[in-house]
């Protein structure tokens, strides 16, 4: 009997295989493309079911492989959180590759394909092995390869200075959090056995450790800023907006749907199972970054006309949503509230997951629409419902998860996290519970405001009227990115319909990491039935509001349609005008007007009419121009002034390169006698 | 899962009554909203008038209309009915409650604007699109507020499911409670807004310049017209019976005999009839707000329900 560990070493060594085909078979564009993501996808098939294997068993496997440095070899090891990502990636990884032969493909630019497939395959290995790494060595070596691989991704189109100037950014930003991750291991080894000997390198050894309170608290820090710079929190988010659009968008699914969420996975690991004890404060900075990231994350998005730029800020709030749900497991950790703690990790854990399968579905429906549109900009866009009706049906499926409507899925994460917020008058300190509450209002608000996004989103591209200049044929997408799509759709309906069977499996996480489980009580009805903490506090029935909507409207549709009524098509009521054009219709940037009024504050806007100079009157313009610009405000506040001032230190420090070779003899020369003198 | 059956009768009959009742509630409004104004009122039956002349017209549909515009008024009508069975209004005994609570409620009732807001941009046209972008602006103030008197309710009865909240509220003493009522407060002008009532929305103009809802189904007609009403109709009803739930449950049977769901069907009526009074006073009191006017409005309704759970903490 093969263990899930060993499966999933076996399946990251597949991963190998399409790349030995670019080797192999790299003439041959389009066999090519067909095996290698087939093996990507069966590879990533193989990791769920060692994920759901690891999980169900509810016991952690160690191995230890015979690579690395000497005598520092690289720990694995598989336990029920790591289990659990392995699903979220592996699930979504498997979505993306079936759709990523249909849609690489048919990528118009004539670049060979070989580097993607190389760099995806290692990007998602990669992606695995963060999730199974036991210790801080092959952690940072996984989780580099990782930033590395999708650095090349996203310069996948690297004729354009955009996607340039992106993927530099997001380099930058991937190794300030990496830095910070480094430095946060080695204050936790440092403190598991000193600095006199290596061994405290590894997970195990630093979970036996009693670590200090001050030197726990700066670790959490520093990991926690590392991580937030990979998960995008506010305010490192600069980087998704620029990174996200220009990779391909099968890579921008998997960054955007899984990558970020690995950076979850390190918060959950170094906090809840590593440092294990710790004040109440590190989850209310969880808490309120979480908030201050959902609320703003979504604002942006709402400005934004760019679909792939939406969409990553998009990615900003719904981390912010996961870590609000981390963030009040922590408190009521702190407080010894196990039960609630355990209801409110579950419910960023099991938004974790519905944020992967969305964003992931949202994506790939935006690379279809990219594909067959070749247009980034959604007031160019319009009624591609008809033309496009399978991508608009899962994308309007995406948009209602996003959007946290029932019966799909991001709705019961967030009716999970409303009943954590419930459950604050338990807490002792009476600031937390009243500053609680409205954090509810602030989910609230970010749920409506996306919902409000998501109108926009589907109703500008895919109804109306073509908005472009010239008219452009698009077609539907081809049967993978179809099925891939489908596939990601059933999975988001399942997860909203089905959350008791999912959250009695997940249950065990919350029982290792939170100390109780909530399976005492939420499978109370069965698996029709979500009752967390309660059947008497709070019941949802997926099955039974989705039985309920579809009876009534199908009984409602069959009455009256008992005699066969008449409906006359006619051209669009223009109230008598008769010079509607399509250029008439609401777009991006009139759809959120009134939400810039309201929120305008929030954001560095410049808007210009300009009337056109040859008029005879003011009064009767012949042209008028109309711009926009929308700039996130923190570029001015925090990033500007740091360029800035970097650019300027290392103008000074440059002031010491001569480019002589005795200059720089003095120098290590003047070095050498100020070291012997201070030593 | 086998039922008795007078508890299935009760869940019909509390459907029945929901979709029945909910046009002669808009009837009773705008009958007295008439006579206050000095005009002569159609009568307390207009609107079943209105929706029956609908139903027996044509569909005309525009060319570009795709299924997004044909399937939104069944799902309108079909989740203000699925709503209908889940709020306790003539009875405790519903067996269907459980399966959503208040906040499932809310989110579900969203979910009906969601796709009113497409079909409102699915013609393509600027008046829809207005609408569309209007009535999500306005839904995203609303959402907080109500979320906050959602809140104050279940914390003072310890859940948010509705069954729970009303026996809970019932059997308590009957003591003026300053969280409940300054949550029954914003819930009021929450409901103002949500409704599409004045100040927030006037649903008997088709100016451009004052309209939201109408707007969105402007390009509406036949039974798909009929059936939007209808659903709108109904979840105006409900936005009522829910306040009823939460602020004034007594009378709301807790038995199941005929005599006490009767007497419930009756304090129901006078509930109800009461609230309309207030709505009318309100609608006739006050003026349509200018649009951007409404986060002053709202603004304060988010206020009145955060003070509701500040005093909960305080008070309680």
């Amino acid at each position: 009997m093969i263990t899930p560990i060993e499966l999933s070493i076996f399946s990251a060594i597949a991963f190998a295989i399409p790349i030995l085909f670019v080797i192999v078979i790299g003439n041959s564009r389009r066999l090519l493309i067909c095996i290698s993501f087939s093996v990507s996808a069966l590879a990533s098939l193989i990791n769920v079911a060692a994920g759901i294997m690891a999980v169900s068993n509810g016991e952690a496997q160690h191995l230890i492989l015979p690579l690395g440095l000497p005598a520092l070899p690289f720990h694995l090891r598989l336990d029920e959180l790591s289990g659990f990502f392995l699903v979220v990636v592996g699930l979504l990884s498997f979505f993306v590759s079936i759709y990523s032969i249909g849609y690489v493909s048919g990528l118009a630019t004539g670049k060979p394909v070989k580097r993607l497939i190389v760099f995806y395959n290692i990007f998602i290995a990669a992606m695995f092995m963060v999730c199974l790494a036991d210790d801080a060595l092959f952690f940072l070596v996984a989780w580099e390869v990782m930033a590395a691989a999708s650095y090349f991704l996203v310069m996948f189109e690297d004729e354009h200075s955009e996607n340039r100037r992106a993927a530099y950014l997001y380099m930058v930003m991937a190794h300030i959090g990496a830095v910070l991750i480094l430095l946060s291991f080695g204050v936790l080894a440092g403190v598991t056995t000193g600095f006199e000997s290596f061994t405290g390198y590894t997970f195990d050894a630093m979970r036996e450790a009693n670590i200090p309170p001050k030197w726990a608290a700066v670790a959490f820090l520093l990991s926690f800023c590392g991580f937030a710079a990979k998960a995008g929190v506010i305010p490192f988010h600069v980087w998704l907006p620029e990174a996200h659009p220009v990779a391909p968008s099968n890579v921008s699914a998997l960054m955007s749907g899984v990558m970020l969420k690995t950076a979850i996975y390190g918060i959950i690991r170094i906090t809840f199972d590593i440092i294990r004890v710790f004040p109440w404060w590190w989850g209310t900075m969880v808490l309120v970054l979480g908030l201050i990231s959902a609320v703003m994350g979504v604002l942006y998005a709402l400005m934004q006309h760019d679909l792939k730029k939406l969409l990553a800020y998009h990615s900003v709030e719904n981390i912010g949503i996961i870590l609000i749900g981390i963030g009040l497991s922590m408190i009521f950790t702190s407080f010894r509230l196990p039960l609630m703690a355990a209801l409110a990790l579950l419910a960023g854990l099991y938004h974790t997951i519905n944020h992967a399968m969305f964003k992931g579905l949202l994506f790939m429906g935006a690379g279809a629409v990219l594909h067959a549109t070749h247009e980034r900009n959604m007031d160019e866009m319009g009624g591609l419902i008809h033309q496009m009706p399978w991508t608009s049906a899962f994308f309007l499926v995406g948009c209602i998860s996003i959007s946290a409507l029932p019966p799909f899925n991001g709705f019961v994460s967030e009716w999970l996290t409303f009943q954590a917020f419930l459950l604050s008058p338990s807490l002792p300190i009476p600031m937390m519970k009243l500053l609680i509450p409205l954090g509810a209002a602030v989910l609230a608000l970010t749920g409506a405001l996306a919902a409000a996004c998501f109108v926009k989103v589907f109703g500008v591209i895919f109804l109306g009227n073509w908005r472009g200049h010239h008219h452009h044929a698009a077609v539907e997408a081809g049967w993978s990115m179809r099925i891939g799509m489908a596939l990601a759709s059933l999975t988001c309906l399942c997860l909203g319909v089905l959350p008791a069977i999912v959250l009695n499996w997940m249950d065990v996480i919350s029982e290792k990491l939170a100390n109780t489980k909530l399976i005492s009580s939420s499978g109370v009805y069965g698996w029709m039935w979500l009752t967390p903490v309660d059947p008497e506090r709070a019941s949802y029935s997926g099955p039974l509001v989705l039985i309920g909507i579809v009876a009534v409207c199908t009984i409602t549709y069959l009455l009256l349609h008992v005699k066969p009524g008449m409906i006359s098509r006619v051209p669009v009521w223009d109230c008598g005008f008769q010079k509607l054009t399509s250029r008439m219709q609401y777009n991006a940037v009139s759809f959120s007007m009134p939400f810039r009024r309201i929120f305008g504050y929030l954001f560095d806007i410049k808007e210009q009419i300009r009337l056109s100079p040859q008029q005879r009157h003011t009064a009767f313009p012949v042209k008028s121009n109309y711009y926009l610009r929308i700039r996130d405000r923190f570029w001015g506040w925090i990033y500007r002034p740091v360029i800035d001032r970097v650019v300027l230190l290392s103008r000074k420090a440059g002031l010491l390169q001569h480019g002589r070779i005795h200059v720089y003899l003095i120098y290590s020369f003047l070095t050498i006698i100020v070291l012997l003198a201070l030593l | 899962m086998t039922k008795p059956l007078h508890l299935i009768l009760i869940e019909i009959l509390q459907v029945v009554i929901v979709i029945a009742a909910a046009p002669a509630f808009l009837g009773w409004v705008d009958m007295l909203k008439c006579w206050l104004q000095g005009r002569t009122s159609a009568g307390i039956m207009q609107p079943y008038r209105n929706i029956a002349k609908l139903f027996v017209k044509d569909v005309v549909l525009a060319d570009n209309a795709s299924w997004i515009f044909r399937i939104t008024p069944y799902l309108v009508f079909g989740t203000a009915v699925v709503v209908g069975s889940v709020i306790p209004i003539i009875s405790t005994n519903l067996f269907l409650a459980p399966s959503a609570d208040i906040i499932v409620v809310i989110a579900i009732f969203a979910t009906a604007r969601f796709f009113m807001a497409l079909a409102g941009m699915d013609i393509g046209t600027a008046f829809g699109g207005m609408g569309a972008s209007r009535e999500m602006m306005i839904a995203s103030l609303t959402e907080p507020a109500i979320l906050m008197a959602i809140f104050t309710v279940s914390l003072a009865g310890r859940s948010t499911s509705l069954l729970h909240i009303v026996q809970s509220f019932s059997n308590g003493a009957l003591v003026l409670r300053p969280s409940i009522v300054f949550a029954g407060i914003a819930f009021v002008l929450v409901v103002i807004a949500e409704a599409g009532r004045v100040p927030v929305d006037n649903p008997s103009t088709h100016l451009e310049l004052t309209m939201v809802h109408e707007a969105m189904i402007l390009e509406y007609s036949g039974r798909h017209l009929a059936l939007i009403e209808w659903g709108s109709m109904i979840r105006f009803f409900l936005f009522v019976t829910l306040g009823i739930a939460c602020f004034l449950p007594w009378g709301i049977a807790s038995t199941d005999d005929a005599g006490s769901i009767a007497a419930s069907v009756f304090f129901m009526v006078i509930k109800a009839a009461v609230i309309g009074v207030v709505v009318v006073l309100i609608e006739t009191g006050l003026a349509k707000m200018r649009l951007f006017r409404l986060t002053e409005f709202l603004g304060a309704a988010f206020l009145l329900s955060t003070l509701g759970v500040i005093a909960f903490f305080i008070l309680e």
